[in-house]
Protein backbone atom coordinates (compact mmCIF):
# COMPACT_ATOMS: atom_id res chain seq x y z
CA UNK A 1 0.00 0.00 0.00
CA UNK A 2 2.85 2.14 0.86
CA UNK A 3 3.92 2.02 -2.74
CA UNK A 4 0.89 3.13 -4.23
CA UNK A 5 0.35 6.19 -1.85
CA UNK A 6 3.70 6.69 -3.22
CA UNK A 7 3.19 6.77 -6.87
CA UNK A 8 -0.07 9.31 -6.09
CA UNK A 9 2.65 11.69 -4.31
CA UNK A 10 4.94 11.65 -7.34
CA UNK A 11 1.66 11.55 -9.67
CA UNK A 12 1.00 15.29 -8.08
CA UNK A 13 4.16 15.96 -7.91
CA UNK A 14 3.95 16.30 -11.91
CA UNK A 15 0.63 17.22 -11.87
CA UNK A 16 0.85 20.32 -10.10
CA UNK A 17 4.94 21.05 -9.50
CA UNK A 18 5.81 20.54 -13.07
CA UNK A 19 2.63 21.75 -14.65
CA UNK A 20 0.78 18.46 -15.73
CA UNK A 21 -2.35 19.45 -15.69
CA UNK A 22 -1.63 22.44 -18.59
CA UNK A 23 -1.47 19.31 -20.61
CA UNK A 24 -4.59 17.48 -19.26
CA UNK A 25 -6.34 20.71 -19.46
CA UNK A 26 -4.94 21.09 -22.87
CA UNK A 27 -5.87 17.76 -23.74
CA UNK A 28 -9.82 18.30 -21.72
CA UNK A 29 -10.42 20.92 -24.00
CA UNK A 30 -9.48 19.04 -27.31
CA UNK A 31 -11.18 16.08 -26.64
CA UNK A 32 -14.91 18.21 -25.37
CA UNK A 33 -14.02 20.39 -28.76
CA UNK A 34 -13.98 17.42 -31.27
CA UNK A 35 -17.06 15.82 -29.68
CA UNK A 36 -19.13 18.91 -29.00
CA UNK A 37 -18.24 20.11 -32.74
CA UNK A 38 -18.35 16.72 -34.12
CA UNK A 39 -21.77 16.08 -32.52
CA UNK A 40 -22.91 19.61 -33.77
CA UNK A 41 -22.11 19.16 -37.40
CA UNK A 42 -23.54 15.27 -37.20
CA UNK A 43 -27.25 16.57 -36.20
CA UNK A 44 -26.53 19.58 -38.81
CA UNK A 45 -25.62 16.59 -41.92
CA UNK A 46 -27.23 13.91 -40.37
CA UNK A 47 -30.43 15.60 -40.09
CA UNK A 48 -30.52 16.75 -44.18
CA UNK A 49 -29.69 12.88 -44.82
CA UNK A 50 -32.41 11.75 -42.93
CA UNK A 51 -35.01 13.91 -44.38
CA UNK A 52 -33.73 13.19 -47.68
CA UNK A 53 -34.23 9.65 -47.17
CA UNK A 54 -37.97 10.27 -46.01
CA UNK A 55 -38.66 12.07 -49.05
CA UNK A 56 -41.30 10.07 -51.25
CA UNK A 57 -39.49 9.50 -54.08
CA UNK A 58 -41.77 8.99 -56.86
CA UNK A 59 -39.50 11.77 -58.58
CA UNK A 60 -36.25 11.54 -60.17
CA UNK A 61 -34.15 13.95 -58.22
CA UNK A 62 -35.14 12.33 -54.29
CA UNK A 63 -34.24 9.54 -56.33
CA UNK A 64 -30.74 10.51 -56.87
CA UNK A 65 -30.21 11.96 -54.19
CA UNK A 66 -31.07 9.29 -51.50
CA UNK A 67 -28.89 7.58 -53.47
CA UNK A 68 -26.12 9.59 -52.84
CA UNK A 69 -27.26 9.35 -49.37
CA UNK A 70 -27.41 5.69 -48.84
CA UNK A 71 -23.81 5.35 -50.56
CA UNK A 72 -22.36 8.04 -47.81
CA UNK A 73 -23.85 6.25 -44.61
CA UNK A 74 -22.78 2.63 -45.98
CA UNK A 75 -19.12 4.16 -46.59
CA UNK A 76 -18.72 5.97 -42.79
CA UNK A 77 -20.50 3.08 -41.07
CA UNK A 78 -18.79 0.84 -43.13
CA UNK A 79 -14.95 1.58 -42.23
CA UNK A 80 -13.32 1.92 -38.86
CA UNK A 81 -12.77 5.86 -37.38
CA UNK A 82 -8.94 5.28 -37.12
CA UNK A 83 -9.45 4.65 -41.20
CA UNK A 84 -10.93 7.66 -41.67
CA UNK A 85 -9.05 9.98 -39.40
CA UNK A 86 -5.86 8.83 -41.46
CA UNK A 87 -7.23 8.60 -44.87
CA UNK A 88 -8.21 12.13 -44.05
CA UNK A 89 -4.88 13.67 -42.57
CA UNK A 90 -2.50 11.71 -44.59
CA UNK A 91 -3.84 10.70 -47.79
CA UNK A 92 -7.37 12.84 -48.96
CA UNK A 93 -6.62 16.69 -47.42
CA UNK A 94 -2.75 16.51 -48.52
CA UNK A 95 -4.23 15.62 -51.89
CA UNK A 96 -6.26 18.59 -52.09
CA UNK A 97 -3.57 20.96 -50.80
CA UNK A 98 -5.33 21.62 -47.38
CA UNK A 99 -3.53 21.94 -44.32
CA UNK A 100 -5.13 21.80 -40.66
CA UNK A 101 -4.35 20.70 -37.87
CA UNK A 102 -4.95 17.38 -36.39
CA UNK A 103 -7.46 18.71 -33.90
CA UNK A 104 -9.51 20.00 -37.19
CA UNK A 105 -9.05 17.15 -38.91
CA UNK A 106 -10.61 15.14 -36.38
CA UNK A 107 -13.45 17.41 -35.67
CA UNK A 108 -14.31 16.82 -39.39
CA UNK A 109 -13.91 13.42 -39.36
CA UNK A 110 -15.89 13.10 -36.23
CA UNK A 111 -18.94 15.04 -37.77
CA UNK A 112 -18.93 13.66 -41.15
CA UNK A 113 -18.91 9.98 -39.26
CA UNK A 114 -21.43 10.66 -36.74
CA UNK A 115 -23.50 12.33 -39.33
CA UNK A 116 -23.83 8.90 -40.95
CA UNK A 117 -25.16 6.99 -37.50
CA UNK A 118 -26.93 10.15 -36.38
CA UNK A 119 -29.12 10.14 -40.12
CA UNK A 120 -30.14 6.99 -39.48
CA UNK A 121 -31.20 7.60 -35.46
CA UNK A 122 -33.22 10.88 -36.76
CA UNK A 123 -34.79 8.92 -39.83
CA UNK A 124 -36.12 6.54 -37.33
CA UNK A 125 -36.96 9.17 -34.81
CA UNK A 126 -38.91 11.29 -37.89
CA UNK A 127 -40.87 7.87 -38.87
CA UNK A 128 -41.95 7.12 -35.44
CA UNK A 129 -43.94 10.63 -35.60
CA UNK A 130 -47.65 10.15 -37.00
CA UNK A 131 -47.76 10.74 -40.26
CA UNK A 132 -50.78 12.57 -39.82
CA UNK A 133 -48.79 15.53 -38.17
CA UNK A 134 -47.14 16.16 -41.53
CA UNK A 135 -50.57 15.94 -43.55
CA UNK A 136 -52.05 18.39 -41.26
CA UNK A 137 -49.21 20.84 -41.48
CA UNK A 138 -49.52 20.32 -45.76
CA UNK A 139 -53.63 20.83 -45.08
CA UNK A 140 -53.06 24.27 -43.71
CA UNK A 141 -50.84 25.44 -46.34
CA UNK A 142 -47.20 24.87 -44.88
CA UNK A 143 -44.49 23.52 -47.38
CA UNK A 144 -42.73 20.19 -46.89
CA UNK A 145 -39.48 21.75 -45.90
CA UNK A 146 -41.65 23.95 -42.89
CA UNK A 147 -44.24 21.10 -41.77
CA UNK A 148 -40.93 18.82 -41.32
CA UNK A 149 -38.84 21.53 -39.53
CA UNK A 150 -41.63 22.92 -37.24
CA UNK A 151 -43.74 20.08 -36.70
CA UNK A 152 -41.99 16.73 -37.30
CA UNK A 153 -38.44 17.29 -36.34
CA UNK A 154 -39.32 18.79 -32.76
CA UNK A 155 -41.15 15.81 -31.90
CA UNK A 156 -39.12 13.27 -33.50
CA UNK A 157 -36.05 14.75 -31.49
CA UNK A 158 -38.25 14.47 -28.36
CA UNK A 159 -38.01 10.86 -29.24
CA UNK A 160 -34.81 10.16 -29.86
CA UNK A 161 -33.30 12.16 -27.21
CA UNK A 162 -31.92 9.21 -25.20
CA UNK A 163 -30.12 7.32 -28.73
CA UNK A 164 -28.63 10.67 -29.34
CA UNK A 165 -27.38 10.99 -26.27
CA UNK A 166 -26.08 7.73 -26.10
CA UNK A 167 -24.40 8.72 -29.33
CA UNK A 168 -22.70 11.68 -27.59
CA UNK A 169 -21.16 9.67 -24.99
CA UNK A 170 -20.13 7.17 -27.42
CA UNK A 171 -18.26 9.81 -29.56
CA UNK A 172 -16.74 11.41 -26.52
CA UNK A 173 -14.88 8.02 -25.58
CA UNK A 174 -14.28 7.81 -29.22
CA UNK A 175 -11.88 10.61 -29.39
CA UNK A 176 -9.30 8.83 -27.63
CA UNK A 177 -8.05 7.89 -31.17
CA UNK A 178 -7.13 11.10 -32.33
CA UNK A 179 -3.93 10.82 -31.42
CA UNK A 180 -3.32 8.78 -34.60
CA UNK A 181 -3.46 12.22 -35.89
CA UNK A 182 -1.08 13.98 -33.54
CA UNK A 183 -4.18 15.87 -31.75
CA UNK A 184 -3.26 16.04 -28.14
CA UNK A 185 -6.39 14.78 -26.36
CA UNK A 186 -6.61 13.09 -22.37
CA UNK A 187 -5.08 10.18 -23.39
CA UNK A 188 -1.79 11.94 -25.47
CA UNK A 189 -2.03 14.27 -21.76
CA UNK A 190 -2.01 11.20 -19.55
CA UNK A 191 0.73 9.25 -21.57
CA UNK A 192 2.80 12.84 -21.48
CA UNK A 193 2.17 12.78 -17.47
CA UNK A 194 3.00 9.18 -17.27
CA UNK A 195 6.34 9.08 -19.07
CA UNK A 196 8.11 11.38 -17.44
CA UNK A 197 8.75 8.78 -14.71
CA UNK A 198 7.42 5.77 -16.22
CA UNK A 199 4.95 5.23 -14.15
CA UNK A 200 1.51 4.77 -16.02
CA UNK A 201 -1.00 3.43 -13.09
CA UNK A 202 -2.09 6.47 -11.60
CA UNK A 203 -2.04 8.63 -14.53
CA UNK A 204 -4.46 6.42 -16.10
CA UNK A 205 -7.05 4.99 -13.37
CA UNK A 206 -6.87 9.19 -13.05
CA UNK A 207 -7.75 9.33 -17.08
CA UNK A 208 -10.43 6.68 -16.19
CA UNK A 209 -12.09 9.06 -13.90
CA UNK A 210 -11.66 12.25 -15.66
CA UNK A 211 -13.59 10.86 -18.87
CA UNK A 212 -16.50 8.51 -16.37
CA UNK A 213 -16.93 12.26 -14.42
CA UNK A 214 -17.45 13.95 -17.86
CA UNK A 215 -20.14 11.34 -19.39
CA UNK A 216 -22.14 11.23 -15.85
CA UNK A 217 -22.31 14.99 -16.58
CA UNK A 218 -23.15 14.96 -19.69
CA UNK A 219 -26.20 12.14 -18.88
CA UNK A 220 -27.44 14.12 -16.64
CA UNK A 221 -27.64 17.05 -18.95
CA UNK A 222 -29.65 15.04 -21.47
CA UNK A 223 -32.19 13.79 -18.59
CA UNK A 224 -32.89 17.22 -17.86
CA UNK A 225 -33.19 18.22 -21.70
CA UNK A 226 -35.27 15.62 -21.89
CA UNK A 227 -37.76 16.44 -18.95
CA UNK A 228 -37.92 20.10 -20.57
CA UNK A 229 -38.82 18.31 -23.59
CA UNK A 230 -41.17 16.31 -22.24
CA UNK A 231 -43.80 18.78 -21.19
CA UNK A 232 -46.05 18.39 -24.18
CA UNK A 233 -46.75 14.90 -23.34
CA UNK A 234 -49.10 13.16 -20.25
CA UNK A 235 -46.22 10.97 -18.64
CA UNK A 236 -44.36 12.74 -17.34
CA UNK B 1 -66.43 26.95 -57.11
CA UNK B 2 -64.76 23.55 -57.30
CA UNK B 3 -64.62 21.58 -60.35
CA UNK B 4 -64.38 17.63 -60.50
CA UNK B 5 -63.75 16.41 -63.85
CA UNK B 6 -63.26 12.95 -64.57
CA UNK B 7 -60.80 12.21 -61.15
CA UNK B 8 -58.89 9.39 -61.26
CA UNK B 9 -57.12 7.44 -59.16
CA UNK B 10 -54.85 4.84 -58.81
CA UNK B 11 -52.51 2.64 -56.56
CA UNK B 12 -50.61 0.49 -58.01
CA UNK B 13 -53.16 -1.44 -59.77
CA UNK B 14 -55.41 -1.21 -57.64
CA UNK B 15 -58.22 1.28 -58.66
CA UNK B 16 -59.84 3.40 -56.43
CA UNK B 17 -61.57 6.13 -58.05
CA UNK B 18 -62.85 5.58 -61.85
CA UNK B 19 -63.77 9.08 -63.31
CA UNK B 20 -65.73 11.10 -60.47
CA UNK B 21 -67.43 14.26 -62.25
CA UNK B 22 -68.70 16.78 -59.64
CA UNK B 23 -69.34 20.30 -59.41
CA UNK B 24 -69.17 22.65 -55.89
CA UNK B 25 -70.72 25.76 -55.80
CA UNK B 26 -69.96 28.63 -53.09
CA UNK B 27 -72.21 27.47 -49.84
CA UNK B 28 -72.75 23.91 -50.63
CA UNK B 29 -72.76 21.49 -48.00
CA UNK B 30 -71.96 18.35 -49.77
CA UNK B 31 -72.24 15.07 -48.14
CA UNK B 32 -70.49 11.84 -48.91
CA UNK B 33 -71.43 9.14 -47.91
CA UNK B 34 -70.67 5.37 -49.21
CA UNK B 35 -69.65 2.13 -47.92
CA UNK B 36 -65.95 1.42 -46.47
CA UNK B 37 -63.41 0.80 -48.74
CA UNK B 38 -65.61 2.91 -51.71
CA UNK B 39 -63.07 5.58 -52.13
CA UNK B 40 -64.87 8.57 -50.14
CA UNK B 41 -61.72 9.15 -48.47
CA UNK B 42 -59.71 9.24 -51.00
CA UNK B 43 -61.72 11.13 -53.63
CA UNK B 44 -61.95 13.82 -50.20
CA UNK B 45 -58.09 13.57 -50.39
CA UNK B 46 -57.36 14.21 -53.27
CA UNK B 47 -59.26 17.70 -53.51
CA UNK B 48 -56.39 19.30 -51.76
CA UNK B 49 -54.07 16.78 -53.68
CA UNK B 50 -52.59 15.19 -50.18
CA UNK B 51 -53.55 11.70 -52.55
CA UNK B 52 -51.99 12.90 -55.58
CA UNK B 53 -54.84 12.51 -58.66
CA UNK B 54 -53.59 9.96 -60.86
CA UNK B 55 -55.91 11.30 -63.65
CA UNK B 56 -59.06 14.31 -64.39
CA UNK B 57 -58.66 17.71 -63.20
CA UNK B 58 -59.21 19.36 -60.02
CA UNK B 59 -61.05 23.36 -61.24
CA UNK B 60 -60.49 25.74 -57.99
CA UNK B 61 -60.83 29.09 -58.94
CA UNK B 62 -60.03 28.79 -62.47
CA UNK B 63 -56.39 26.65 -61.90
CA UNK B 64 -56.16 22.85 -62.48
CA UNK B 65 -54.37 21.91 -59.04
CA UNK B 66 -54.16 18.38 -60.05
CA UNK B 67 -51.30 19.21 -62.34
CA UNK B 68 -47.93 18.71 -60.34
CA UNK B 69 -46.68 21.75 -61.58
CA UNK B 70 -48.92 24.09 -59.48
CA UNK B 71 -47.41 25.09 -56.02
CA UNK B 72 -50.43 23.32 -54.31
CA UNK B 73 -49.12 25.13 -50.75
CA UNK B 74 -51.05 28.35 -52.09
CA UNK B 75 -54.55 26.44 -52.94
CA UNK B 76 -54.38 24.78 -49.85
CA UNK B 77 -54.37 28.05 -47.79
CA UNK B 78 -57.76 28.14 -49.26
CA UNK B 79 -59.04 24.85 -48.34
CA UNK B 80 -58.90 24.13 -45.16
CA UNK B 81 -59.01 20.00 -43.85
CA UNK B 82 -60.29 18.73 -40.47
CA UNK B 83 -59.08 15.14 -40.30
CA UNK B 84 -60.65 11.88 -38.78
CA UNK B 85 -57.76 11.36 -35.97
CA UNK B 86 -57.67 15.48 -34.97
CA UNK B 87 -53.77 15.72 -36.07
CA UNK B 88 -52.76 18.83 -33.89
CA UNK B 89 -49.63 19.59 -33.41
CA UNK B 90 -48.54 17.82 -30.42
CA UNK B 91 -45.81 19.92 -29.94
CA UNK B 92 -47.90 22.87 -29.53
CA UNK B 93 -49.83 24.59 -27.27
CA UNK B 94 -53.56 25.23 -28.72
CA UNK B 95 -52.89 28.62 -29.40
CA UNK B 96 -49.58 27.58 -31.25
CA UNK B 97 -51.59 25.22 -33.29
CA UNK B 98 -53.70 27.78 -34.47
CA UNK B 99 -51.56 30.51 -34.91
CA UNK B 100 -48.82 28.52 -36.30
CA UNK B 101 -50.15 28.74 -40.16
CA UNK B 102 -51.18 32.22 -40.51
CA UNK B 103 -48.81 33.78 -38.82
CA UNK B 104 -45.71 31.88 -40.64
CA UNK B 105 -47.11 32.05 -43.97
CA UNK B 106 -47.84 35.58 -43.76
CA UNK B 107 -44.34 36.20 -42.51
CA UNK B 108 -42.99 34.68 -44.93
CA UNK B 109 -45.03 36.68 -47.73
CA UNK B 110 -44.00 39.85 -45.87
CA UNK B 111 -39.98 38.39 -46.35
CA UNK B 112 -40.88 37.62 -49.86
CA UNK B 113 -42.24 41.32 -50.35
CA UNK B 114 -39.06 43.21 -48.46
CA UNK B 115 -36.71 40.90 -50.97
CA UNK B 116 -38.97 42.29 -53.96
CA UNK B 117 -38.24 45.89 -52.97
CA UNK B 118 -34.48 45.19 -52.58
CA UNK B 119 -34.02 43.83 -55.77
CA UNK B 120 -36.31 46.98 -57.17
CA UNK B 121 -34.42 49.22 -55.64
CA UNK B 122 -31.13 47.82 -56.82
CA UNK B 123 -32.26 47.50 -60.24
CA UNK B 124 -33.63 50.97 -59.86
CA UNK B 125 -29.72 52.08 -59.70
CA UNK B 126 -29.30 51.11 -63.33
CA UNK B 127 -33.16 52.58 -64.99
CA UNK B 128 -33.34 55.70 -66.23
CA UNK B 129 -34.16 58.52 -63.92
CA UNK B 130 -37.81 57.96 -65.70
CA UNK B 131 -38.20 54.37 -65.84
CA UNK B 132 -37.34 53.64 -62.18
CA UNK B 133 -40.12 50.91 -60.69
CA UNK B 134 -41.95 51.55 -57.81
CA UNK B 135 -41.26 49.24 -54.70
CA UNK B 136 -44.33 47.11 -53.59
CA UNK B 137 -46.15 49.06 -50.43
CA UNK B 138 -45.37 46.98 -46.92
CA UNK B 139 -48.21 48.17 -44.43
CA UNK B 140 -47.42 45.92 -41.98
CA UNK B 141 -44.85 43.89 -39.53
CA UNK B 142 -43.95 40.63 -37.92
CA UNK B 143 -45.22 41.87 -34.80
CA UNK B 144 -48.48 43.07 -36.16
CA UNK B 145 -49.47 39.26 -37.82
CA UNK B 146 -48.46 37.82 -34.20
CA UNK B 147 -50.79 40.17 -32.86
CA UNK B 148 -53.63 39.77 -35.15
CA UNK B 149 -52.84 36.19 -35.44
CA UNK B 150 -53.28 36.00 -31.33
CA UNK B 151 -56.65 38.19 -31.57
CA UNK B 152 -58.18 36.07 -34.15
CA UNK B 153 -56.93 32.32 -32.00
CA UNK B 154 -58.76 34.02 -29.07
CA UNK B 155 -62.20 34.84 -30.77
CA UNK B 156 -61.92 31.36 -32.19
CA UNK B 157 -61.05 29.74 -29.28
CA UNK B 158 -63.80 31.87 -27.13
CA UNK B 159 -66.10 30.70 -29.95
CA UNK B 160 -65.87 26.77 -29.48
CA UNK B 161 -65.74 27.95 -25.46
CA UNK B 162 -61.87 26.70 -24.90
CA UNK B 163 -59.93 30.21 -24.69
CA UNK B 164 -59.01 28.79 -21.08
CA UNK B 165 -57.41 25.75 -22.94
CA UNK B 166 -55.50 28.34 -24.83
CA UNK B 167 -52.18 27.76 -23.49
CA UNK B 168 -52.64 23.57 -22.92
CA UNK B 169 -50.91 20.88 -24.82
CA UNK B 170 -53.36 18.71 -26.73
CA UNK B 171 -52.62 15.44 -25.33
CA UNK B 172 -54.71 17.41 -22.25
CA UNK B 173 -57.94 17.66 -24.19
CA UNK B 174 -61.08 15.14 -24.60
CA UNK B 175 -61.42 13.81 -28.04
CA UNK B 176 -64.57 16.18 -28.79
CA UNK B 177 -62.03 19.25 -27.69
CA UNK B 178 -59.51 18.34 -29.72
CA UNK B 179 -61.53 17.84 -33.00
CA UNK B 180 -63.08 21.26 -32.39
CA UNK B 181 -59.71 22.94 -32.15
CA UNK B 182 -58.81 21.40 -35.44
CA UNK B 183 -61.80 22.66 -37.04
CA UNK B 184 -60.78 26.21 -35.65
CA UNK B 185 -57.48 25.67 -36.48
CA UNK B 186 -58.54 25.36 -40.25
CA UNK B 187 -60.95 27.99 -40.06
CA UNK B 188 -58.04 30.80 -38.49
CA UNK B 189 -56.51 30.38 -42.49
CA UNK B 190 -59.88 31.80 -43.34
CA UNK B 191 -60.50 29.18 -46.32
CA UNK B 192 -63.23 29.65 -48.77
CA UNK B 193 -63.50 25.68 -48.22
CA UNK B 194 -63.16 23.00 -45.55
CA UNK B 195 -62.62 19.28 -45.93
CA UNK B 196 -63.89 17.23 -43.30
CA UNK B 197 -62.62 13.28 -43.21
CA UNK B 198 -65.05 11.34 -41.33
CA UNK B 199 -64.43 14.04 -38.61
CA UNK B 200 -66.49 12.35 -36.13
CA UNK B 201 -65.80 8.76 -36.70
CA UNK B 202 -63.16 8.60 -33.69
CA UNK B 203 -65.15 10.28 -31.04
CA UNK B 204 -67.55 8.51 -28.09
CA UNK B 205 -71.15 8.95 -28.85
CA UNK B 206 -71.21 12.04 -26.24
CA UNK B 207 -68.51 14.05 -28.21
CA UNK B 208 -69.74 13.48 -31.77
CA UNK B 209 -72.61 16.68 -30.30
CA UNK B 210 -70.66 18.97 -29.79
CA UNK B 211 -68.47 18.60 -32.81
CA UNK B 212 -71.24 18.13 -35.59
CA UNK B 213 -73.03 21.59 -33.53
CA UNK B 214 -69.94 23.26 -34.30
CA UNK B 215 -70.14 22.02 -38.12
CA UNK B 216 -73.91 23.25 -38.00
CA UNK B 217 -73.19 26.24 -37.05
CA UNK B 218 -70.49 26.61 -39.67
CA UNK B 219 -72.74 25.64 -42.42
CA UNK B 220 -75.18 28.10 -41.51
CA UNK B 221 -72.50 30.83 -41.79
CA UNK B 222 -72.21 29.82 -45.49
CA UNK B 223 -68.69 28.11 -45.37
CA UNK B 224 -68.52 25.86 -47.94
CA UNK B 225 -67.99 22.35 -46.57
CA UNK B 226 -67.66 18.76 -48.32
CA UNK B 227 -68.25 16.32 -45.11
CA UNK B 228 -67.10 12.39 -45.56
CA UNK B 229 -69.24 10.95 -42.83
CA UNK B 230 -70.94 8.41 -41.30
CA UNK B 231 -73.69 10.70 -39.79
CA UNK B 232 -76.77 10.18 -41.80
CA UNK B 233 -78.95 12.33 -39.56
CA UNK B 234 -76.70 15.16 -39.81
CA UNK B 235 -76.19 14.63 -43.88
CA UNK B 236 -80.42 14.73 -44.07
CA UNK B 237 -80.55 17.52 -41.65
CA UNK B 238 -77.69 19.71 -42.97
CA UNK B 239 -76.29 18.99 -46.17
CA UNK B 240 -78.03 20.22 -49.43
CA UNK B 241 -76.24 17.95 -51.92
CA UNK B 242 -75.45 14.23 -50.99
CA UNK B 243 -73.07 11.87 -52.49
CA UNK B 244 -73.03 8.43 -52.99
CA UNK B 245 -69.88 6.58 -53.89
CA UNK B 246 -69.59 2.93 -54.42
CA UNK B 247 -66.25 0.89 -56.35
CA UNK B 248 -65.16 4.76 -57.32
CA UNK B 249 -68.10 6.11 -59.12
CA UNK B 250 -70.81 8.78 -58.01
CA UNK B 251 -73.78 6.29 -58.34
CA UNK B 252 -76.17 8.90 -56.76
CA UNK B 253 -75.83 12.78 -56.39
CA UNK B 254 -79.17 14.43 -54.80
CA UNK B 255 -80.69 16.85 -52.15
CA UNK B 256 -81.28 15.41 -49.07
CA UNK B 257 -85.06 14.97 -49.30
CA UNK B 258 -84.78 13.10 -52.90
CA UNK B 259 -81.68 11.02 -51.63
CA UNK B 260 -83.03 9.73 -48.39
CA UNK B 261 -86.41 9.49 -49.44
CA UNK B 262 -86.63 8.17 -53.19
CA UNK B 263 -83.31 6.84 -53.74
CA UNK B 264 -83.65 6.09 -57.60
CA UNK B 265 -80.18 3.55 -57.33
CA UNK B 266 -80.46 -0.50 -56.23
CA UNK B 267 -77.15 -0.40 -54.88
CA UNK B 268 -77.41 2.92 -52.92
CA UNK B 269 -81.41 1.19 -51.62
CA UNK B 270 -79.50 -1.98 -50.06
CA UNK B 271 -76.97 0.32 -48.16
CA UNK B 272 -79.49 2.90 -47.17
CA UNK B 273 -81.87 -0.18 -45.75
CA UNK B 274 -78.57 -1.48 -43.91
CA UNK B 275 -78.07 1.98 -42.19
CA UNK B 276 -81.22 3.51 -41.43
Amino acid sequence: MGDFSKKIDKFIEIFIDYKGYVKVLEGLQNTLLIAVLGLIIGIIIGTLIAVVRVIPKYKLMPKILNGICSFYVALFRGTPIVVQLLVFYYVLLPLMGIKITGVDVSILVFGLNSAAYISEIMRSGIMSVDNGQMEAGRAVGLSFSTSMLKIVIPQAVKNILPTLGNEFIALIKETSVVSFVGATDLYIAFNYIGSNNYEFMVPYLVMAMIYMVLILIISLGIKIMERSLRKSDRRN
Amino acid sequence: MIDVINLEKHFGDNKVLNGINVTIEKGDIMVVIGPSGSGKSTFLRCLNCMEDPTGGQIIFHGVDIADMKVDINVHRRNMGMVFQHFNLFNNKTVIENIMLAPVHLQCKDLKKAKRHNRIIKFTNLFRGKDKKKAPVEITTTKAEIVKNARIKAEELLQRIGLLDKADVYPSTLSGGQKQRVAIVRSLAMNPEVILFDEPTSALDPEMVGEVLDLMKALANEGMTMIIVTHEMGFAREVANKVLFIDDGQILECAPPEEFFGNPKNPRLKEFLSKVL
